[in-house]
């Protein structure tokens, strides 16, 4: 897939791969032939090599990339007759979460994300996916409709956080974050998280307890982004790279610590180097996942779920 | 998000509140200057303009509970450093000198006692720890204190002083939060009381999770309670944020706390309160 935004890491790659496309426009004469899979084969070994040794601040921006794909390009593209059900029934409708009723493979679930968006506009549409306290009011309302209806839910987490700003405080963000979190671990139906980008801190958690935590190759997920954590311990903006790595905060530190139950592995280069095989890769994820928790009988999966949570952290005794 | 951005700055300036070294101390918000016998007599609040200085669960047990009626628990979990985690300063050390200051643990001291002659089970922070934030530690003793007072069934009472989630924990702090959720989860569903007390400040982590979730919550006047700390607010709308922002007055009035209530008649309050579920 031809991309616009290239990451400093990746521009060795790019370079071999326009030389290598400037040489296929000239004539196809049998010297460039050679030469051009020559170089094919240099380019495909630099590929794998940078990509198998990412750094975790690497990572981060693979999580942050322009042509990332965002919740609602899963839902249109793995999910059936989605209907978006709006707002939270108290104050207004937050377009930092979606969510609704949909299909998945004939399945009835309720999906709910957060939404960030692809450009400036919508990207000021969406406030960059983070949400205010109606948005984790609207999905408490969505998760209770499920649970009403006895439908699994389906949660994509992939923001910078919740919005840090005078309404939500005015509003309760505190509040409505930490009854999420009650909520979500009494909910009578299968919960599956996913985090397909950005996990950061209580606005991600706020849609993520659930009984699975799946998390994409390149995704992050932590208590604070790399920059903040940087200029607060080091006070300075200068330590991001630093910070990601002492935060550990990718997929495989994360599965390390139990925090999550499974990676799912990424298109090389990231999800938008390759969107059809990503949701393909992901659909069969799901439908294993859905049919193996629909198969648990609730009374024992929601005691299951708390248990889990319950046994989250690393301590000593004695 | 960064919610450490102002427990950092306050670490420095509560290690003088907490222990101040000499016998007098000043007022931080009247600046009348106190002698420390009195200020204690006067549970740790100015004579002249209320202000309540921020305290420790020793000072705590001492105020709400009856005489002697404590007894910790959970005394012998203490952190693990399992990130190895270093910045400027490795973890490890600023728990070692969290240690040693406090005479602490970690940020949360757990424990029976009674008030009026009740059973309750007891979870408070100290915000002189690592200005008392959450980690796998915290989190931990909260939820076996939670089971406790499930298992007794009587009384949860916690008490809030934390400027959110220990960032030197990562993805295990955050993932605390959760933890402090579903034991409330399953007190809930018993019908076990439990009382969130929000002190100067909860903000962060510890405010989005166990201490907005109480069938009561209480806070003492002019506590900071909020999730985002002032100054990224600040730095994220760029203006100067109005006076009284945040203030439990402000969070009483937004309609998130169910009342304040001034140190000195807390555990009058709480007799009332355990009386009323009786
Ligand atoms: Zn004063």
């Amino acid at each position: 897939m031809a991309t616009k935004f290239i990451l400093e890491f990746e521009k060795p790659i790019f370079e071999l791969e326009q030389k290598i496309n400037e040489m296929r426009s000239l004539d196809n004469d049998l010297d460039i032939g050679e030469e051009i899979e020559y170089l094919e084969k240099k380019m495909e070994d630099l590929r794998v090599n940078v990509f198998k040794n990412l750094t975790r601040w690497q990572r981060v921006q693979i999580a942050r990339h322009p042509e990332r794909l965002i919740t609602m390009d899963y839902i249109k593209n793995m999910f059936e007759d989605f209907n978006e059900l709006h707002g939270d029934r108290k104050f207004g409708d937050d377009h930092a979460i979606v969510g609704g009723i949909a299909k998945f493979q004939g399945t009835s679930v309720m999906v709910v994300g957060h939404q960030k968006g692809r450009d400036t506009k919508s990207n000021l549409y969406r406030n960059f996916g983070m949400p205010n306290p109606e948005g984790y009011r609207k999905a408490q309302r969505l998760f209770r409709l499920a649970e009403k209806f006895n439908k699994p839910i389906i949660s994509f987490l992939d923001t910078p956080g919740a919005f840090p700003g005078i309404e939500a405080e005015e509003r309760g963000q505190a509040e409505a974050i930490a009854h999420n979190l009650l909520v979500m671990a009494q909910l009578k139906v299968p919960i599956l998280i996913i985090v397909i980008g950005e996990g950061a801190s209580g606005g991600a958690i706020g849609i993520g307890v659930g009984d699975r935590v799946l998390m994409l190759e390149n995704a992050w997920y932590s208590v604070i982004s790399p920059e903040s954590c940087s200029s607060i311990l080091w006070r300075s903006w200068d330590f991001k790279e630093q910070a990601a790595e002492a935060l550990k905060l990718t997929a495989p530190d994360l599965k390390k610590y139990n925090i999550i139950d499974s990676i799912v592995p990424e298109p090389v280069g990231g999800v938008h180097r390759n969107p059809t095989q990503m949701f393909e890769t992901l659909s069969k994820v799901i439908r294993e996942e859905l049919d193996k928790l629909m198969s648990i009988p609730i009374d024992v999966l929601v005691p299951m779920r708390r248990e889990k949570f319950m046994n989250m952290g690393v301590w000593k005794q004695g | 998000m960064a919610w450490f951005v102002r427990s950092k700055k306050n670490i420095e300036k509560s290690q003088h509140r907490d222990m101040p070294d000499g016998l007098w101390t000043k007022c931080p918000s009247c600046n009348e200057i106190i002698y420390k016998a009195e200020l204690e007599e006067n549970y740790f609040t100015c004579k002249k303009c209320d202000y309540h200085f921020r305290i420790g669960s020793n000072d705590y047990i001492n105020i709400l509970l009856d005489e002697d009626s404590f007894e910790e628990t959970n005394t012998d979990i203490r952190s693990a450093d399992p990130l190895k985690f270093v910045d400027t300063k490795a973890y490890s050390d600023r728990l070692k000198v969290s240690n040693g200051k406090s005479k602490l643990n970690d940020a949360l001291t757990t424990g029976t006692g009674r008030i009026d002659k009740r059973e309750i089970v007891l979870a408070c922070m100290n915000f002189s720890f690592i200005g008392g934030s959450m980690g796998s530690v915290v989190g931990e003793k909260f939820l076996r204190a939670g089971l406790q007072a499930l298992e007794k069934r009587v009384p949860y009472i916690s008490i809030a002083a934390s400027g959110g989630a220990r960032m030197q924990e990562a993805a295990l702090s955050l993932m605390q939060m959760a933890k402090t959720g579903a034991v409330l989860a399953e007190l809930a569903e018993a019908k076990v009381p439990y009382i969130s007390i929000l002190t100067d400040p909860t903000t962060g982590g510890v405010s989005a999770s166990f201490a907005m979730l109480g069938d009561l919550n209480i806070a003492e006047p002019g506590a900071l309670i909020g999730f985002a700390g002032p100054r990224v607010i600040e730095e994220t709308i760029k203006k100067k944020l109005p006076a009284g922002f945040q203030r439990a007055e402000f969070l009483l009035e937004k309609g998130f706390l169910d009342m304040i209530v001034k140190r000195r008649e807390m555990r009058k309050t709480l007799i009332e309160v355990l009386n009323w579920l009786e």
